[in-house]
């Protein structure tokens, strides 16, 4: 509040958080967990999106595919690789679920570019709600793959044995920082570009200093997009990673 | 005057709660990060586990079975085709050795053909040529016998007309012609000549 006051007494006005607001869509009021919100409308969008380009985009089953096809095949044939090049043959039985999780965050991320856009993937509830999925459900195939066997994974039996003892207690803490650097990551990188770009935005009231702000605008926007992309791919990957742990928990 | 502090202090609390509304929903500006403001977080979370579910739904249902499906089939086409290329350049090899069996084989009859031809015309030849021999030998043969009958015919006429010769000469120089003397006589003679 009090740095906001003082832009106003300077003649420029910054909010750059005001983009992350979760606002009913109909009317004020409180938010209740079925309010239906602009996280709601954006998640809808992005649903809709990624069946125009998977399902409306295959429609027409071509053994020659148009362009629309094309980009779905290889959306794909990319994740299909990434995960059985990781995990293993037997990872692919999760293909449909890291498929699911790599579509919506790169949709995600990408219309949340979109100017007026509100990006899902800048909430921690919504990225800490996925990555929790991916450590629960691989802590869970992993006992229930290995049974006790899976605990392994925190003794490094290639490590002398004086020193395994302290590295099982690091080996814990890392697991179990998992889904911590997992959500964190990919929120914090959402939510840091897009507030870097109001902050950007802002600048350009002042006459003077609007060309130099417009083109850092552009320059970051374009960062961005990478940013949005790499960000889907890591949290995609690291996914396969921790799923080839819990498949194959010897190293 | 208690009744009236009452009031007061209702009408004061109204205010406060009026206030404190009016910050946490009229203003449209956010006061710290919107992302740790829990009480979205149930709502934030429900909507999205109902997109991951219909997502999750939608892509393993519909539209993966069918990427599958269409990669699996353009992976058969061309494996297919392939296959059908393989097959044809097969059959064209099969087709050009037929076609150089079927020449050699032509060229071989025809080797054969004229070889038995040549034979034949050998043998028709050898025994035109044989024919043509014994005929030149029984016409020789004949043309020797004629000639010698001839020869004998002319020996006899020769012999007649020296005899006649003779008796007509004896007689003519008046001696008496004793026929057997005559021929023996001209037989003499014309043994050396005649010989």
């Amino acid at each position: 509040m009090a740095s906001e006051a003082q832009g106003e007494e300077a003649g420029l006005s910054f909010h750059p958080m005001d983009q992350f607001l979760v606002k009913p869509l109909f009317g004020e009021g409180d938010v209740h967990w079925y309010t239906p919100t602009n996280v709601t409308l954006w998640l809808f969008i992005v649903a809709v999106a990624i069946a125009a380009l998977l399902v409306a985009g295959t429609r027409g089953r071509a053994i020659v595919p148009n362009r629309v096809q094309s980009v779905a095949e290889l959306a794909y044939g990319m994740t299909y690789k990434m995960v059985e090049d990781v995990t293993g043959k037997d990872g692919l039985k999760y293909f449909p679920y890291i498929m699911t999780l790599f579509m919506f965050i790169l949709f995600s991320n990408m219309l949340g570019l979109l100017p007026k856009a509100f990006t899902v993937t800048s909430h921690i509830a919504v990225t800490g709600v996925l990555a929790l999925a991916v450590f629960i459900s691989v802590t869970v195939i992993g006992f229930a793959k290995n049974g006790a066997q899976f605990l392994g994974l925190f003794w490094v039996s290639s490590a002398p044995l004086v020193l395994r003892p302290i590295l099982a207690v690091i080996e814990v803490i890392s697991y179990f920082v998992r889904p911590v650097s997992h959500s964190i990551r990919l929120a914090g990188n959402m939510m840091a570009g897009h507030a870097v770009m109001k902050v950007f935005a802002g600048f350009a009231a002042i006459a003077v200093i609007s060309p130099i702000s417009i083109l850092a605008v552009t320059a970051i926007y374009g960062l961005e997009v990478l940013v949005a992309t790499i960000q889907a791919y890591v949290f995609t990957i690291l996914t396969c990673v921790y799923l080839k742990d819990a498949l194959h928990p010897q190293h | 005057m208690i009744s009236l502090l009452q009031e007061a202090a209702t009408t004061a609390a109204e205010h406060t709660e009026e206030a404190a509304e009016a910050a946490a929903h009229g203003s449209e500006s956010a006061s710290g990060l919107p992302q740790l403001d829990f009480s979205t977080f149930p709502n934030q979370i429900f909507w999205l586990i109902v997109t991951l579910a219909v997502l999750y739904w939608v892509l393993s249902r519909i539209a993966l079975p069918r990427i599958a499906a269409v990669l699996s089939d353009r992976q058969g086409a061309i494996t297919g085709d392939l296959m059908a290329a393989e097959e044809f350049k097969q059959k064209a090899k099969e087709a050009e050795a037929a076609y150089d069996k079927a020449l050699a084989d032509a060229r071989a009859e025809a080797q054969k053909i004229v070889e038995a031809n040549r034979a034949e015309i050998q043998k028709e030849l050898d025994a035109a040529v044989a024919h043509a021999d014994a005929e030149i030998g029984a016409r020789a043969a004949e043309s020797e016998k004629r000639i010698r009958e001839i020869r004998d015919s002319a020996a006899n006429d020769a012999r007649e007309v020296a005899r006649d010769v003779t008796a007509e000469l004896v007689s003519s120089f008046g001696g008496s012609v004793d026929q057997s003397a005559i021929d023996s006589a001209v037989e003499t003679r014309l043994k050396g000549a005649l010989q």
